[in-house]
This record gives C-alpha cells, sequence and structure tokens, in this order.
C-alpha cells in the first residue's frame, strides 16, 4: 500500500492538473493533518479521564469483582471433583451442598455485578464524550475565522462526529474489554500457578509470542486506521460539499461527474477499510494458533501427569476449564486493539485541532469600555499604525491611520479587492492587524472581552445564513433576552415585518423547512434586524444590501438614517445609493484610502469618486 | 438559540420488525452472498470444531488417563493440536472472506445514497438538513457493516453452535443437558422484551446525534455571525444541551443493556452450577464418569460466549435496524424522474421560451394556500433578453427555478421553442438552458474546471478563455496556478464578487441556448458591473435570456422587462415604457416615485 499518497486525499482528487501537486506546498491544512504536538494525544486522553477518576476507580473495582465471581467456577469444579464426590461417597454431603451455594452465589454475582459495571462505566464514557464534544465545540467556537476560512466545514464536522464515534467505540466496547482480558489473563494465571506451578508456568511462556503478535499488529493496525479516518474525512467533505451546493449541482448536471469524483473518495475509504479488517484477520489467526497450540501443550502434559499419578483428575479438569477461558479474549483483545488504533487516529486529530491556539485570543484580563456619558450609544474608532498581512504573506493593507470620531457614518467605496472587507474584519475582530493596534474609545480591541466587544461592534454581512430555528429565533442572535415586541419592532423598522407577518406562521415560521424559500433579499433582511436588535456602539455592514430591491433598500437606508443616528457606522457597499446617508466617504485602492471626505465635497472634486459616482447616476437612468 | 428537532417525524413512524427492515439490505448484500454464505458456513464449522475439543478431553479422561496408559495421551495431544490449528484457520479465513465485500457493501450503500441524494428533488434538500443526511451516510452504514461481519453471521453461527452444543450434552447425559437447558425460556423471553424496547431508544439516539451533526455544521457554515454578535458561548449552551440529552439517552440503552447483560450472564451460571451438584451425585453414585463431567462443563462452557453474546448481537441487530431505517426513509424518496411527462406538446412550433398559465406552489405548502406563482404568462422571444422585475419575496427566483425544473410547475407549462419542458429528458433541458444563481457556489475543484461545467465535454481553453472575459473574470488567469487554482471548500477562498462573476462564466460558457440569469450582478462593485455588462450584452444579442433584476442598470441589459406582482406578470415592456405607465415599476426602480412603501393596487 502506497501510504504516502493515500494519507493526503485532499491533494489528489484525480482529476486534478498533477502539476498542482508539485507546487501546493506544505500547508498543514491542505493533508487534513494539523501537527499534533508530541503528546498531545495522551495528554488529552488523561485529562479527560482525569475528573472520572472516582468513578472509574469503583468502575474498575466492580469489574474486578465481578472477574473473580466469575472466575470461582472451575475452582468450584475442582473441588467437587477431588473433595466433594469422595465425600459425598463417604455420606458427608457439606462439601457438595457448599459447592452448589457457592457456584449460586457466583452466579448470582456475576450477573448482578455485571449490570452495576455496565451501568456505571456508560456514565464514565458518556461523561467523556460529552466532554470531548463540548471542547471540540466550543474550541471551534473560539478559533478565528481565518481558520475557519482554511479548515474546511466538512473535516470539522468530521472531527466532532465520526472521529468522536470511534471514540465511542473505544470507550464503550474497548476498554471493557481490554480491563475483562488483562484480569483475566491475571486472575487465570494466578489460579492456574495455584493449582500447579507447572502448568501454569507454560501458560505464562504462552503469553511471550502474544505479546509480540499484539505489538506487530498493533504497529501495523495504526497505519491503516490513520489511513482509513483521513478516507472518511474526504469522503465527508465531498458528500457536505454536494449537498450545500444541491442547487448548481442540478442545474449543471453535475451528478454524474460528481458520482465519479465520490466514487474514488468511496472506494479509497472502502480500500483502507478492508485493509484493517484484513489486518485483524492475520491477528486472529496468529494468536489463535499461539492460544491453540499452548491448550494442547498443557493438556498432553497435564494429562500425562495425571496417567502417571502426579497430579490429581480434578486440577486437570479445571486447568483445561480455565484454558479455554484464557484465551477466550484473545480476538477481543484484537478488537480492543481495533478500537484503540481508530480512536488513537481519531483523538491525534482532535488533539491537533484542540491544539490550534485562536489567532485571535480573548484576553485573560478583559478591560470595559468607558461608559460614554453623552447619552449616545456611538463609540470613537481608532486605527492606529494598523497594517495587515496574511499569515501565508501577501500584505492587504499597508500601515496607515485612520480616525472615525463617534457618531459619524463612513462609506467605504472602492473596487473588489481594494481591502475594503478586510478593513471591516479588523474591526469587527475577525481578524486582529498584523501591527499596530484597532481602538475602540480608546480601548484596544485585543483587551476587551466577548461580551463587552459584541456589544461594542457589531457587522452585517452579504451572506446572510439562517439557523434552524423560528424566524424569532435568527433575529433573537442579535439579543436573545430580547422579548417578542423588540423582535418586532427590530423587524418593523427595518422593514421585514410584512414578509415575516405573511408568512406561514409568521414570527414563528421554521426557517428550515422552508429555509429555501426565504428569498436571499429577504434573509437579508432578517439579519438586518439582527443586528439592529444588538443595538452595537458601532455597525458595520458590509455588502448588506446587495440583495435588495431598491425600495428594500431604501426603507433600510431610511430605518438606518434614524437607527444610526448617534452611533458610529461603518457601510461598505457597491451602489453608491448607500453613500446618501454617510457623513464621510473613503474611497479604497489596492489596500490604501485615497480619497477621504465628506460626499459632497469629493462628488464636487474631480477624484475617483466624483467618476464613480457620475458612472453611477448615469446607470439609475 | 434556534435549536434543531430531527426532520423526520417522529410520530407517524410504522412498526416494522427489525427483520422485515433489515431484510430490505438484501439487493446490497446480494452480489456477495456467495462469500458472506461461505463465511459463515466456515464459522459453523470452527464454532463446532471447537465443541469436538471437550469431547477429545472426555476421551483422554476416561481412557489413557483413567488406564494410566500415558502413551495414550500423545494422541489425544495430536489431536487437540490438529482441532486448533483447523480453528484458528478457519476463523482467519472467515474474517479474510468477508473484509473486502463488506466494505464493498459500505461503499457500494453509500454511493447509492450519495447518488440519490443527488437526484432527489430540490424541495426535499430545502426540508433536510445536511446533517441528517450526513450522519445516515457516515455513522449508520458504519453500523450496517459492522451488523453484516458480526451479528448477521454469529447470530447464525451462535444459533447452531448453541443447538450443536446442546444435542451433544443431551447425547452426553440427557439429565444434565435438561439442566443446563432450563433458563433458556426466560431469557429467550428477556430478550424478545429487550429488543423491542432498546430499539425505541436505540433509533431515538441515532435521531439526536444526526441532530447533533446539524447544529455542528450550522455553527461552521454561520461562524461569521456566531462570531459577529459574540454567541459562541450562547451556541455551546445549545450545543450542550443537545449532546446532555443524547447522553440521557445513551444512558437509557446502557440501562437496558444492563439488565440484558445481568440475566444473561446469571441464569445460564447458575443452570451450570445446578449441573456441576447434580452431575457430582451421579459420578458419587457412579452413575456418571468423571470425563464426562469434565467434558460435560467444558462444553456447557464453550457455550458461555455465544449465550452471552446474543445480548449485544441482538442490541447490534437493533441498532443496525434502525440504522437501516434512516438509510431507506431517504433511499424511498422519489427522485426526479429522468424526465418526459406525456402529453404537453401541440402547442405548436412557437419559437422562444414561454410560460403558459403558470402556476406553483410549494408542494410542501398547505394546499389551501394561495400559490406563489398565479397564472404566469410570458413570452420571451428568440433572441430577446427579459428583465424580470418584483418586490422582494415575489417569486422571482421561484420563477427562474421553474425553467430547469429544479421544481415543477403545479399547473400549466413551460415551453422551450414550443416543446414542453416536462416532455423533454431533463438532461436535455439542463443542457439547453443554462443558470447562474443568485448565491454563486464553486466547487472544490479548479476554477477551469468550476467554468467548465456549464459547457458540453470537449469545450477547451478558448472556450473557458472566452467566457471567462465575458465575465470580466480574467482575474482567474493571476491566481496562484492560474485557472488550475483549486476553489471552494477546499481551496483558495474568493471574494463574493469574484465569485459571482465566475457563476456567471460557468453559465456562458456553453454558449447555451437559453440562459437564466438570477440577479448576477449583485455584488459588483459599478465600474465592474458596467464593464461585465458592456461583455454580457454581446452574448445576450443573440440569446434568449431570463434576467432576475433589482437595478436599472441590470433591467437594461434587457430588451424587454416583465413586472412580477402578485403572482402573475402585471407589465411587459421595455424599461422606459413602464417607467412611464406602471406606478408600482418605477417604484421598484427608482424606490422615491411612491414615497413610502404601499401595497400596489
Amino acid at each position: 500500500m502506497t501510504s504516502t499518497t493515500t494519507a493526503a486525499p485532499a491533494t489528489e482528487d484525480g482529476d486534478r492538473p498533477p502539476r498542482s501537486r508539485d507546487t501546493s506546498g506544505p500547508d498543514p491544512f491542505d493533508h487534513d493533518a494539523l501537527p499534533t504536538p508530541p503528546g498531545a494525544t495522551a495528554a488529552l486522553l488523561r485529562s479527560l479521564l482525569a475528573p472520572m477518576r472516582s468513578r472509574v476507580a469503583v468502575t474498575t473495582l466492580l469489574l474486578l469483582l465481578q472477574q473473580a465471581a466469575v472466575q470461582t467456577g472451575p475452582l468450584l469444579v475442582a473441588y467437587a471433583i477431588d473433595n466433594a464426590v469422595p465425600a459425598f461417597r463417604d455420606h458427608d454431603h457439606g462439601p457438595l451442598i457448599a459447592v452448589g451455594a457457592g457456584y449460586l452465589l457466583c452466579a448470582l454475582l456475576s450477573g448482578g455485578l455485571q449490570f452495576a459495571f455496565i451501568e456505571a462505566s456508560a456514565r464514565v464514557n458518556q461523561n467523556v464524550l460529552l466532554d470531548l464534544r463540548g471542547r471540540i465545540f466550543r474550541h471551534a467556537q473560539a478559533l478565528s475565522v481565518d481558520f475557519h476560512e482554511r479548515y474546511t466545514s466538512g473535516r470539522l464536522i468530521s472531527r466532532s462526529t465520526t472521529d468522536v464515534e470511534s471514540l465511542r467505540e473505544l470507550l464503550d466496547e474497548g476498554l471493557q474489554e481490554l480491563v475483562t482480558v488483562v484480569l483475566s489473563f491475571v486472575y487465570i494465571s494466578a489460579m492456574l500457578l495455584w493449582l500447579d506451578l507447572g502448568l501454569g508456568a507454560v501458560a505464562v511462556a504462552s503469553f511471550v509470542p502474544l505479546y509480540l503478535l499484539v505489538r506487530r499488529y498493533q504497529r501495523r493496525a495504526g497505519r491503516v486506521y490513520r489511513a482509513r479516518s483521513t478516507a472518511i474525512a474526504a469522503v465527508i467533505v465531498k458528500f457536505v460539499e454536494t449537498m450545500n451546493g444541491i442547487r448548481p449541482v442540478r442545474a449543471f448536471r453535475r451528478e454524474a461527474a460528481n458520482d465519479a469524483e465520490f466514487a474514488v473518495l468511496n472506494q479509497r475509504h472502502e480500500r483502507t477499510n478492508g485493509d484493517t479488517l484484513l489486518e485483524m484477520a492475520r491477528y486472529v489467526v496468529g494468536s489463535r494458533l499461539v492460544a491453540n497450540t499452548a491448550v494442547a501443550g498443557i493438556v498432553l502434559w497435564g494429562a500425562y501427569r495425571v496417567a502417571s499419578g502426579t497430579l490429581e483428575l480434578g486440577v486437570l479438569a479445571a486447568a483445561v476449564l480455565y484454558l479455554r477461558r484464557l484465551y477466550d479474549p484473545i480476538d477481543r483483545l484484537g478488537m480492543f486493539l481495533n478500537s484503540y488504533q481508530s480512536a488513537a487516529a481519531s483523538l491525534e486529530k482532535i488533539a491537533g485541532l484542540l491544539a490550534q491556539t485562536p489567532s485571535v485570543p480573548e484576553p485573560s484580563v478583559p478591560r470595559e469600555l468607558p461608559s460614554s456619558d453623552d447619552g449616545f450609544p456611538g463609540r470613537e474608532v481608532v486605527f492606529d499604525g494598523v497594517r495587515f498581512a496574511y499569515r501565508t504573506g501577501g500584505e492587504v493593507l499597508p500601515r496607515f491611520d485612520l480616525t472615525l470620531p463617534a457618531g459619524q457614518t463612513v462609506a467605504v467605496v472602492g473596487s473588489t479587492g481594494a481591502g475594503k472587507s478586510t478593513l471591516a474584519k479588523l474591526l469587527a475582530r475577525f481578524y486582529d492587524p498584523s501591527g499596530g493596534r484597532v481602538l475602540l474609545d480608546g480601548v484596544d480591541l485585543r483587551e476587551l472581552g466577548t461580551a463587552e466587544l459584541r456589544s461594542g461592534v457589531v457587522m452585517v454581512t452579504q451572506e446572510a445564513f439562517l439557523f434552524s430555528g423560528t424566524v424569532a429565533d435568527n433575529i433573537a442572535i442579535g439579543r436573545p433576552d430580547a422579548t417578542r415586541e423588540d423582535i418586532e419592532r427590530a423587524a418593523k423598522a427595518i422593514g421585514a415585518h410584512e414578509f415575516i407577518d405573511a408568512l406561514p406562521d409568521g414570527y414563528d415560521t421554521d426557517v428550515r423547512k422552508r429555509g429555501g424559500r426565504i428569498s436571499a433579499g429577504q434573509r437579508q433582511l432578517v439579519a438586518f434586524a439582527r443586528a439592529l436588535l444588538a443595538d452595537p456602539a458601532v455597525l458595520i455592514l458590509d455588502e448588506a444590501t446587495s440583495s435588495l430591491d431598491v425600495p428594500g433598500e431604501r426603507a433600510v437606508q431610511r430605518a438606518m438614517a434614524t437607527v444610526l443616528r448617534g452611533r458610529t457606522a461603518v457601510v461598505i457597499a457597491h451602489r453608491l445609493s448607500t453613500v446618501e446617508i454617510a457623513d464621510r466617504v473613503l474611497v479604497m485602492e489596492h489596500g490604501r484610502i485615497v480619497e477621504d471626505g465628506s460626499p459632497d465635497e469629493l462628488i464636487a472634486g474631480t477624484g475617483r469618486f466624483a467618476d464613480l459616482h457620475r458612472a453611477w447616476r448615469d446607470s439609475l437612468a | 438559540m434556534p435549536t434543531t428537532r430531527a426532520t423526520t417525524a417522529e410520530e407517524a413512524r410504522p412498526e416494522r420488525s427489525a427483520v422485515r427492515t433489515l431484510l430490505r439490505l438484501w439487493p446490497y448484500v446480494r452480489p456477495v452472498r456467495a462469500r458472506l454464505f461461505t463465511a459463515a458456513i466456515v464459522a459453523i464449522v470452527a464454532s463446532c470444531v471447537g465443541l469436538v475439543i471437550p469431547l477429545v478431553l472426555k476421551w483422554m479422561v476416561d481412557g489413557p488417563v483413567a488406564d494410566r496408559a500415558p502413551a495414550g495421551v500423545w494422541l489425544g495431544a495430536l489431536c487437540l493440536l490438529l482441532l486448533g490449528v483447523a480453528e484458528a484457520v478457519l476463523f482467519g479465513t472467515r474474517r479474510w472472506l468477508v473484509a473486502r465485500p463488506l466494505s464493498h457493501v459500505e461503499a457500494e450503500l453509500r454511493a447509492a445514497m450519495y447518488g440519490r441524494l443527488q437526484r432527489l428533488p430540490v424541495s426535499f434538500h430545502d426540508r433536510w438538513a445536511s446533517g441528517q443526511l450526513l450522519s445516515r451516510a457516515t455513522t449508520d452504514l458504519m453500523l450496517l457493516r459492522m451488523f453484516l461481519a458480526f451479528p448477521l453471521t454469529f447470530l447464525l453461527v451462535n444459533g447452531v453452535t448453541i443447538l450443536v452444543g446442546v444435542v451433544i450434552m443431551l447425547m452426553q447425559d440427557w439429565v444434565l443437558g435438561l439442566v443446563v437447558l432450563g433458563p433458556a425460556v426466560p431469557v429467550l423471553w428477556t430478550c424478545v422484551v429487550f429488543e423491542r424496547r432498546y430499539a425505541e431508544v436505540a433509533r431515538r439516539a441515532q435521531d439526536q446525534v444526526g441532530d447533533l451533526t446539524t447544529v455542528v455544521e450550522e455553527s461552521v457554515l454561520g461562524i461569521r455571525i456566531i462570531k459577529g454578535f459574540g454567541r459562541h458561548r450562547a451556541q455551546s449552551r445549545a450545543f450542550h444541551e443537545l449532546s446532555g440529552r443524547l447522553r440521557g439517552t445513551e444512558l437509557r440503552k446502557a440501562r437496558l443493556l444492563a439488565t440484558i447483560w445481568g440475566v444473561i450472564v446469571t441464569l445460564p451460571e447458575a443452570a451450570i452450577g445446578a449441573a456441576l451438584v447434580v452431575g457430582a451425585l451421579r459420578v458419587a453414585d457412579g452413575e456418571l464418569s468423571a470425563g464426562t463431567l469434565v467434558a460435560f462443563l467444558s462444553t456447557a462452557l464453550a457455550l458461555r460466549w455465544p449465550v452471552d453474546s446474543i445480548g449485544f448481537l441482538l442490541a447490534m441487530s437493533q441498532e443496525a435496524a434502525s440504522a437501516t431505517e434512516r438509510y431507506f426513509e431517504v433511499m424511498d424518496e422519489e427522485p426526479e424522474s429522468s424526465g418526459t411527462v406525456a402529453g404537453g406538446a401541440g402547442a405548436g412550433a412557437e419559437p422562444g421560451l414561454r410560460f403558459h398559465g403558470v402556476r406553483f406552489r410549494y408542494p410542501d405548502a398547505p394546499p389551501d394556500s394561495p400559490p406563489l406563482l398565479d397564472r404566469v404568462d410570458l413570452h420571451i422571444r428568440p433572441g430577446e433578453s427579459m428583465a424580470l422585475v418584483g418586490a422582494t419575496g415575489s417569486g422571482k427566483t421561484t420563477l427562474t427555478a421553474l425553467v430547469p425544473r429544479l421544481h415543477e410547475v403545479t399547473s400549466g407549462r413551460i415551453s422551450l421553442n414550443g416543446v414542453d419542458i416536462a416532455a423533454m429528458p431533463r438532461a436535455e433541458l439542463r443542457a439547453r438552458v443554462a443558470v447562474a444563481f443568485e448565491e454563486p457556489t464553486l466547487f472544490s475543484t479548479s476554477v477551469g474546471e468550476n467554468v467548465l461545467m456549464g459547457a458540453a465535454d470537449g469545450a477547451g481553453k478558448a472556450d473557458l478563455d472566452r467566457a471567462l472575459s465575458v465575465a470580466r473574470a480574467d482575474f482567474a488567469h493571476g491566481l496562484p496556478e492560474g485557472t488550475g487554482t483549486r476553489v471552494g471548500e477546499q481551496g483558495l477562498s474568493l471574494s463574493g464578487g469574484q465569485r459571482q462573476r465566475l457563476a456567471l462564466a460557468r453559465a456562458v460558457v456553453g454558449r447555451p441556448e437559453f440562459l437564466v440569469l438570477d440577479d448576477p450582478l449583485s455584488a459588483l462593485d459599478v465600474h465592474t458591473e458596467a464593464a461585465v455588462e458592456a461583455a454580457l450584452r454581446q452574448v445576450l444579442a443573440d440569446t434568449t435570456a431570463l434576467i432576475v433584476a433589482h437595478r436599472p442598470s441590470t433591467v437594461l441589459l434587457a430588451d424587454r422587462v416583465a413586472l412580477l406582482s402578485g403572482g402573475r406578470i402585471a407589465a411587459v415592456g421595455t424599461h422606459q415604457e413602464l417607467l412611464r405607465t406602471n406606478a408600482e415599476y418605477a417604484h421598484l426602480m427608482s424606490g422615491a416615485a411612491a414615497g413610502e412603501r404601499e401595497d400596489h393596487a
């Protein structure tokens, strides 16, 4: 198996021109293999189990006792054959009654303890999973927008679904198996040694080849499991992408092409999946061979000694019964290694994700914004020597200074790629500047806690994503404690009330059921209402009216004129109509602010804005 | 914060037996049935070999050992060794036999589901969260593979093993055999009761996993909003609540499992204890040889695993059954038919794109609700481009979706050059009609391939360059790897305007006969828009096009304008005509004419 190529599905989708693979560079994001710091996986597992310490102890104890009860059976058999039967022949019924009572007790204990153990271990497992799911989720949410722009949604989803699932399998079946296997090895070896030193020693000696087999399997399986986990992630990415883009898929008849591409990924998963199963088959044959050979050997020697009178028959019987049990769980040990390997591969990826530090971290000691005393919500924004470049290089915004006085509405115009959105994202703290500071009323954005930051700055973007839930829920994202009146007021202010009211269940309409039916323009209105409800000091509108029709845009503008009064606002728009409500216009080009002034000034001038404005006027004709 | 519920109606799920449900997998399993069947036979043989071992022991204990004939034990040990080797090889063979085929079945199921999902009506996708679909295509299918690998084989194998074991025990000593068989009835009864309850809880857990997946997915896709409003803690709380609910369900599952295990461990163990006592009594009376007792107990113990395992095998089967149910909930949905509905011809060879009395209501809308589109009549002459104008939410996008049959008209018909689109194979229809959506989705492949998707096979570099230049998407040549640069989910992220231009290029690259553009320039700045318009005019000169427009600049691309209002075409004319004669149109175009928002009479 050429494991080096299968480990990187993201780079070889079959139809990709080969040259691009050579130039794709070592970006770990391309390979679904974020660097996992050494020891992080083990540390993660430890930290997950640490809070469960006492529960784990109780659970282990239950299993210990349960195994003790189970493993007493053959001992009673030996006793029955060697002692109780002769005693009974001598009319001493006591030993046989004891055997019967003892066996019944063992049965009750094994069953009862088994019940208690499953209950207890399920509790531990579920708590660990709850913890892990929560951690992944919270961490993914805490990571910054630029991380999400690089780590695809499909991968994040597979981290928190299939990868967690494989840990669940390990916990549900694996750990119990492992403890059972280890315990029964220990118990049975001890019993065998106690019954007969020689027979016991042979049994213990057989552990050496078994151990070697296990080691070999572990090494080989580790490789195939990692390959499988990567393969399924690639399948998920393709799946999610197709389902989320189903309209263009249909309109451009991509079904067959997609089937073919999916088949490549799916077959790679099939192959790696089969590899893992074959590894297991190999292991089973090996371990069974060793076990059965050992059984034959021990029986041979034991029987020989009973025949020559140096061993009790009952002891041989018990030894044989124990031996069957000794090697029984070997397959299950394999299954444990199985789930261990797949969980280890998954945990490694999860640990890699959790090791990512947010490039926009929350402050450890958050500062508060000074209280605004003038009765207006707006705050002053200062870009102080700010510059921004992507991590991969390529400067987007060269160093600049800019002050937006509190309460000012500023329009930012310029062609695509001029850096308008980057400016907005810096102000919303989706990114942190590569140099310099962004200040809100004199406080660096990096020092503000989340709640404080979001009461300060809110951004409405062009892509108006709706979460499943009702329309009202979606608006309430702006302010979760808002009453229905608040929500309706916000919707009315922005001109969204009419269409919401006309939906089948009004504000309680489930957008998922009719998600496709709320038009792009209507979704933008919902996004606006959401922002209004948030009532921020600084409002950023990034192309937020692009899908609205002219009356809709007008209505929004009218609403803005009142809503923005006293608020600081940054409006990015291609349509210059938006500029009419602005106090000030910035024209950007190639990352620089090339014009700055009031709309009237600029229109009257001869600069780029005057050009733009003329072109726009003409387009209205 | 919004919460999610399982998309599937929990109320109206017909009671169906697990076996019947699982049988539906047969078509997928059929191709590998020979191997699977052979594997089961092999496993049965292997298990029976295991059962012969105690008999050899008995022969040794009662023969050479009792006779104090050490030489005789060699033969027995050799038998044991051979049986042991046979067992090992057989077990390995079983796994080897099924490894590839079962992965193949899983892959086939997934491919079939993917293929089906791609072909289900768009309205299906509107209804289903993709997280629910994803958990069906991954977690559920893994469950199914595991079911085929273990429970399916081992329920049979263990059943046979138990049967053979019981026969062996009865043959050795029928009294002891009956004692051991005693608990069979209560154990079976518990299994049956358990099976029913477990099925319910297992299904609930799977649905909850799907819901959880949906939340994860939404929180990733909506990350900018969550960040923008500082809502990630609330989102985490919502997630926590859902995962807490899942934990509760999983614990209930565990409790059921614990109960069945408790019963399955206690009763047989107690029966073995009873057999030991009875056996010992009879050995003492000399009615039974020690070897028989050892062999008997050894057999009984060998049957422990087969009996013990029935609990979790049934549990896995239950989970597999509900996974199957969830799988077929998707697979049972009707895909879009490949096209042709009979009739619809006879419209005459009317050239151009024509809507005849088109009425449309979303299939899941209440039947008494007013249709969204009500008697739309519109004729776009060949080579003509028609702008479609209407208020937000008036149904413009819906109308455009009807042309490539992403949705089906409720009544009325749409014809291309006189041919009813309902009578046309969908593939052909979609080849003739190119669409640019308002939300430009690019796929994880190169820029070039994203654009060339819109063309017939064999389109080349020249077509690509032409389309890129029409859409003013020449920036593509300047990307790190030119038009070979990968974009989409797994590639370079492009701005909204860039994506929109690529989507436009994709629509025009195939020089389609009919072009449907949904607000194709909304994300462009004024200069780019003007440039795109200039180039687009040449394309539109000889293409029949329907263009959804919000703005005068876009409207001016078209020869005529149709105003969509109240579910019908209220007016058709040139931009200037309508501006003069139609108040609603003037309002939509300038926003000022009517002053305030008003209901248009």
